[in-house]
């Protein structure tokens, strides 16, 4: 029990870790242009390259190449039905759904108000899904890349559209091609045709027409083995089905599951080492590495406890009813009496934990270890319906969105990583008598000024929205349940948008599904909207400003360190990084936190009374 | 006034002298001259346009305004709470009192500043002063009338009249108004000792000075001007963390104002659950409570003593008697990692002593030290003087000559002095070529072993000088730098606080890398000029080290002007003075040492203090979270880790807590955090530990405190 609960997650951490220090250097390698280009290839890259770029040329750059990826991707979604590769004549998705899936794949969040296996065409999948998952990837590798060189004091940050082709061509291709094949074969189907008519085991398992003839099954395929591998590589997250990683096609195997999980952290681990590598300082990269490993075990740790090692609260037995006084309404200074009855439980053997959404092939951690680890990484695909989990064990994905730097996506991770750096150099780095340095650089009032704007959109777009939703109709009634459990679902998708995250708590009325749908969500259309633009704004200020920020500190004059300077490669260090995290971290969600998830496990049970 | 300044002054001041101020004093913390004023400034500074200076404590301010709003209107009936009026009445008398406690602090480190300031200028008076015109004649004029370029005679016992430069002779001056120190130091033309400041007084002799500055700029005018001019002025480093904190205000607030709704959002779901008609209320949609919140969570503490923390470290240098033209100099002498120190004055004592007598030939130790002495007699040069000590110290005889005898005194050509005696004995004693010359002119003979003697002296760093009597060549007298005392020690601390020593000196390579070696220093330049000086600090700093260093010659100007930090002599020249950013009054250059110290001090606690007022916020959210949803989500009672008494004790405590931290760290923001030099790595695991743990966890242990004293007085329902 012991060995089959904790064997995953650490193999995992290990083989991850193993993989991802010597890719590091074949990353560096490729970004810093010491390849030979294949002839082939040459001539495209030539092509590519509009000369060297300063930090505005570079995220101008950026920004072009992120409007023509909406406006290709609005133009393919939207003309879905008249394309080819649509036997089944899928329609239209609805004009706000559309906004909000070009801009969540175009940001690498996949948050999907809609179902893959329902509302795209094969068509659609393939350009726009995947054209994305490795577009909008590379776009987060190379902003990171853009920010090593202004650290290292470049005048140019390279070429942003060389730095993509090397990602999408060197890194991506190769790496998206071997894990294809391992979903291969493990038995991810990889087809251009749409769906099968089959007819089930069981006569009649999918009910009977008015005629009396016997429903057949449609078993939708396509490619879906391509999709899965940038989907986990990229960090992407978006699912050929609506239910990702948990089914069968996008996951068939205990062994795909590990190759699904273990996908999507080696390029998040890798950058760490390939910052390090770069700036050769691979002592300091270390430092952080340990920091991120022990939040994402301390992330893991905490989900499986409480949900793998705990049972189900709703099927477990409360003997004894609670009494509890809050101040009465009626009467001010009087009291009033709640009382949470004594609940019955259910004869469900729950010797494995909480088994409720998972899927039992992975093996009894998995979903819990999947639960955490996408959302560290900022990938966002699931393997077992996280609405389901124990209420404590959700808050492990919420924190992992919330902090957003425990390796975090693909290179913006790593920059919020490198922002709560700066912050707590600049608060605690002083307490060594020098005014604060990183990387050698004096820390002045502009970086701080950007450091501190990059890390206050996050908050800013989790909290706020949520608190709006909160007190409205269009949160109020688009949750499943009411109360803390109903808090935890707006919270979620919320937290997930403005990561850049994806995953969803589900159990939210948010898809409209086709435009031409007659009885939609009433709420879809306002869940479009905030949450495109939720992920919008934290996508690109938390790209921008650190990069405007880099580029100033790069071009200061670098002291030598020396005894009185703060070393950067130090435990002492990692501490002060951990701590700043931690403590800015708990200040800026504790309170959410205790509404939703900890409201909910002290709450009456099962779910919000 | 405390008692220590009374004794202090009655000392300095001699009758028949004019009045002069003090060496500036160490204050207690809470004299009655600086805290009343600081306690009337502030009650001013509530004035929205003065508080608004401060970003953070202006929304404490807007705050208990608002929460004085809901008062009155609660007051008056238009408004119900569940909870009494009694609790937003306390509530907002603490926020009001947590504005007044930061003002205070930032006031009272202002007027301890001013009465440095105040007292420095009590040395500026009017005096008469003696002009000599073009004519070359005398005139009476009031010094305020003086105009640079002026040429006044200064006599003994009389005061200086503005700043100049001595033309004209050599006077002892007593500059205990400006340095505090009573013993007279000499002032004459020429060289680098020629600079002095109006003010002081003149105790011997007559001088002849040229005016520099006209009435009101002179340069303690300018200093006074500067000290409280750069009181208000904000340093690089305080503007970035004035920043930090704005934004963590805003941080803050962006928390704090979307728990209106989902408060809001729970009552609904309670009523739901509960079946009630009446919607819900709990403190979470209760406005003060939400004001106190965000006031409990914003920087406060830090916002309250930056102000303090600033002034303070420049009041500390002020204290040293070190006058900073600017904050921002003070805070980057925290950041210097080489410092340049000329080595005699600084490093060494400044003249060099006799320490060996090396004999020759058939002579032995004792013949050497006497003939040394006898030769030395009438020298009244340091390097003489060690000699005659030196011999009565070994010999444990005084040294006589004949009434008769004549002395020789040095004279650059023949570099040698001496006596003649009665009998016409010649004793001489000098550089070793000049004697060798000498001996030689006299057919006498040079020993062989001369020249090795005398060059492994000088190998050693020493200077040799060769005796000889008559004819014959006695011996050698090696005379060495001595360093001045703990020098190694204060060496060994500068290289654990990160600094890198770098000696100055004109003496060759071969005697500068002895001296080096015996002091500790890590470096030196040998046969400096001003150029060489100029080029290593140049040459460091395109390496991005940040260089400081001492300087009191006009020559020094350029590098002192190139330097990160320059400390000038304030016996120096003006130019000097002008070109560096700080200026000793005392005139030591180890001074710069404590700079350093200062520096690092004044960054420090500002880190520290920030690092402690954030990590309080975790301990804040545990006793007020839970109060906060006490109404409405009641099964949250397990978070209320501290068991604290009821929801509204539980955050008067947190606000009470948040407005008393403030006081209880004025003595620390005012003195500093102690600077240990540590190196970086176990200074910040230490203040780490202090301060960033110790924030965590006091707060706990303080809220709890209060919140037991409240419930047991009954202060709380």
């Amino acid at each position: 029990m012991f060995l089959q609960t904790w064997l995953l997650p650490v193999a995992l951490l290990v083989i991850a870790t193993i993989v991802a220090f010597p890719l590091s250097r074949y990353l560096a390698w490729v970004m810093d242009g010491k390849y030979r280009q294949l002839p082939v290839l040459s001539w495209f890259e030539r092509s590519l390259d509009s000369g060297p770029q300063n930090w505005k040329q570079y995220t101008g750059s950026l920004l072009i190449f992120n409007t023509a990826l909406f406006v290709f991707g609005f133009l393919v979604l939207a003309v879905q039905p008249w394309m080819p590769l649509n036997p089944d004549a899928k329609g239209m998705l609805a004009p706000s759904t559309i906004f909000n899936s070009v801009v969540s794949f175009m940001t690498n969040t996949n948050l999907q108000h809609y179902a893959g296996d329902v509302h795209l065409s094969n068509f659609s999948q393939v350009f726009f899904c995947i054209s994305n998952m490795f577009l909008s990837a590379s776009v987060g590798f190379c902003s990171l890349v853009a920010i090593i060189r202004a650290f290292r004091g470049e005048a140019s940050l390279g070429n942003f559209f060389v730095d993509m082709w090397r990602v999408v061509i060197y890194m991506f291709i190769p790496a998206a091609l071997i894990f294809g094949i391992i979903f291969m074969s493990q038995g991810s189907p990889m087809t251009l045709n749409s769906s099968y008519q089959v007819s089930t085991l069981e006569p009649a398992a999918m009910g009977t027409t008015d005629k009396g003839e016997v429903k057949k099954q449609t078993i939708v395929v396509g490619p879906v083995a391509a999709l899965e591998s940038i989907k986990m590589l990229g960090t992407n997250g978006g699912g050929f089905f609506g239910m990702n990683s948990a089914h069968p096609f996008e996951n068939p195997t205990g062994v795909s599951n590990f190759f699904n999980t273990l996908a999507m952290m080696i390029f998040p681990f890798a950058l760490v080492f390939m910052y390090g590598r770069m700036l050769r300082r691979l002592r300091h990269s270390w430092i952080i590495f340990s920091v991120m490993l022990l939040l994402m075990a301390g992330t893991i740790v905490w989900s499986i406890c409480f949900d793998t090692l705990r049972p189900n609260p709703g099927l477990t037995a409360h003997a004894t009813a609670q009494t509890f006084q809050i101040p009465n309404a009626k009467a001010p200074g009087g009291k009033q009496d709640v009382t949470i009855p004594a609940v019955a439980g259910l004869p469900v053997d729950q010797h494995l934990g909480n088994l409720e959404g998972k899927e039992l092939r992975f093996g009894t951690s998995a979903g819990a270890t999947f639960a955490a680890l996408t959302t560290d990484v900022t990938c966002g695909a699931v393997n077992a319906e996280m609405d389901s989990l124990n209420p404590l064990a959700a808050l492990s994905p919420m924190v992992g969105m919330w902090l957003n730097c425990i390796f975090g996506g693909k290179g913006v991770g790593m920059i919020n990583m490198l922002l709560y750096v700066i912050i707590g150099i600049f608060i605690a780095g002083q307490m060594v008598g020098r005014t604060p340095e990183y990387l050698g650089k004096k820390i002045g009032a502009r970086e701080v000024k950007l450091a501190v704007l990059a890390l206050l959109v996050h908050p800013m777009m989790i909290l706020m929205p949520t608190g709006l939703f909160a007190a409205l109709d269009w949160g109020l009634k688009a949750v499943s349940n009411p109360g803390a459990h109903g808090f935890s679902q707006m919270l979620y998708q919320f937290s997930s948008a403005s990561a850049n995250n994806g995953s969803a708590f589900d159990g939210l009325g948010v898809t409209f599904g086709f435009a031409n749908n007659a009885t939609p969500s009433p709420t879809a259309i306002p869940w479009d909207i905030a949450t495109g633009l939720v992920i919008v704004f934290s996508r690109f200020l938390p790209i921008i400003a650190p990069i405007a920020m880099a580029a100033f500190l790069g071009a200061k004059t670098t002291s030598p360190a020396g005894l009185g300077t703060l070393h950067d490669d130090t435990p002492t260090f990692g501490i002060l990084v951990l701590g700043t995290i931690l403590i800015v971290g708990a200040l800026l969600f504790l309170p959410v936190a205790v509404l939703g998830p900890i409201a909910e496990h002290f709450g009456p049970m099962p779910f919000g009374g | 006034m405390n008692k220590a300044s009374k004794t202090e002054e009655t000392k300095s001041a001699t009758p028949g002298q004019p009045h002069s101020s003090h060496r500036v004093k160490r204050r207690g913390l809470l004299d009655a001259e600086t805290a009343l004023p600081a306690l009337k400034q502030a009650v001013i500074m509530l004035r929205p346009d003065l508080q608004w200076n401060n970003p953070v404590m202006f929304v404490v301010e807007i705050g208990a305004i608002l929460t004085l709003f809901s008062i009155v209107q609660m007051a008056f009936g238009k408004s119900a709470s569940q909870v009494p009026l009694t609790y937003f009445i306390a509530l907002d008398i603490w926020l009001f009192l947590t504005v007044l406690f930061a003002n205070f602090a930032t006031s009272l480190a202002e007027a301890r500043g001013k009465a440095q300031a105040d007292s420095l200028r009590r040395a500026r008076q009017k005096t008469m002063a003696y002009r000599r015109n073009k004519a070359g004649a005398i005139e009476e004029v009031s010094s305020a009338d003086l105009k640079p370029g002026d040429i006044v005679v200064v006599e003994a016992g009389q005061m200086i009249p503005g700043d100049g430069e001595i033309i004209e002779g050599v006077a002892a001056v007593n500059e205990a108004a400006i340095t505090g120190e009573s013993a007279p130091v000499i002032r004459e033309a020429g060289g680098d000792r020629s600079g002095v400041t109006g003010g002081t007084t003149v105790i011997s002799d007559r001088i002849v000075v040229e005016i520099t500055s006209g009435p009101g700029d002179s340069f303690l005018d300018r200093m006074i001007a500067l000290v409280e001019g750069a009181i208000r002025q904000r340093t690089p480093n305080e503007i970035a963390l004035t920043l930090v904190l704005s934004a963590f205000t805003l941080v803050f607030l962006i928390v704090v104002v979307p728990l209106w709704p989902m408060a809001w959002n729970a009552e609904q779901y309670m009523m739901g659950y509960l079946g009630a008609s009446e919607p819900l209320k709990s403190l979470g949609t209760d406005i003060p409570t939400l004001i106190a919140l965000i006031v409990c969570l914003i920087p406060t503490t830090i916002g309250a003593l930056l102000a303090a923390i600033g002034i303070a470290g420049m009041d500390r240098a002020m204290q040293a008697n070190i006058i900073a033209k600017s904050g921002k100099a003070v805070e980057l002498c925290g950041d210097i990692d080489v410092i340049l120190l000329d080595k005699t004055g600084t490093i060494t004592i400044g003249n060099r002593f006799a320490t060996k007598f090396i004999p020759v030939g058939k002579y032995n130790a004792a013949d050497v030290g006497r003939l040394a002495a006898m030769a030395s007699i009438a020298d009244e040069t340091p390097e003489g003087k060690s000699i005659v000590a030196l011999y009565e110290k070994e010999s444990k005889t005084r040294v006589s000559v004949p009434l008769e005898t004549q002395p020789v005194p040095f004279t650059a050509q023949t570099r040698m002095s001496g006596v003649d005696m009665p009998d016409g004995h010649q004793i001489r004693k000098g550089a070793s070529d000049a004697v060798i010359k000498f001996v030689e002119a006299i057919k006498g003979r040079v020993p062989e072993d001369l020249g090795k003697i005398v060059d492994g002296i000088a190998s050693q760093g020493a200077t040799p000088l060769v005796v000889a009597d008559g004819a014959q060549i006695v011996g050698v007298i090696a005379l060495e730098d001595i360093l001045k005392p703990n020098m190694i020690e204060r060496f060994d601390r500068l290289r654990k606080m990160g600094l890198k020593t770098v000696m100055i000196t004109g003496d060759n390579p071969l005697t500068a890398a002895t001296i080096a070696a015996r002091a500790g220093v890590d470096d030196f330049i040998a046969q400096a000029t001003p150029e060489t000086k100029l080029a290593y600090i140049r040459e460091h700093q395109a390496a991005g080290h940040l260089v400081a260093m001492t300087g009191d010659g006009t020559n020094d100007a350029p590098a002192l002007a190139q330097a990160d930090v320059a400390l000038a002599m304030n016996a120096g020249t003006q130019a000097a003075k002008e070109a560096a950013n700080l200026v000793d009054l005392d005139s030591d250059p180890t001074k710069l040492i404590e700079t350093v110290e200062i520096g690092k001090q004044l960054l420090m606690t500002r880190g520290s203090l920030t690092t402690f007022s954030i990590a309080n916020d975790v301990a804040k959210y545990f006793a007020i979270i839970p109060a906060l949803f006490a109404g409405t989500l009641p099964w949250l009672k397990p978070i209320d880790i501290m068991h604290l008494h009821s929801p509204t004790s539980a955050i008067l405590s947190a606000v009470i807590f948040n407005a008393l931290i403030i006081p209880v760290l004025i003595p620390i923001a005012l003195k500093g955090v102690a600077y240990k030099p540590l190196g970086a790595d176990a200074l910040l695991r230490r203040n780490l530990l202090i301060w960033g743990l110790g924030g965590v966890v006091v707060p706990f242990i303080g809220i709890k405190l209060i919140d037991m004293v409240m419930a047991g007085l009954h202060l709380v329902n």
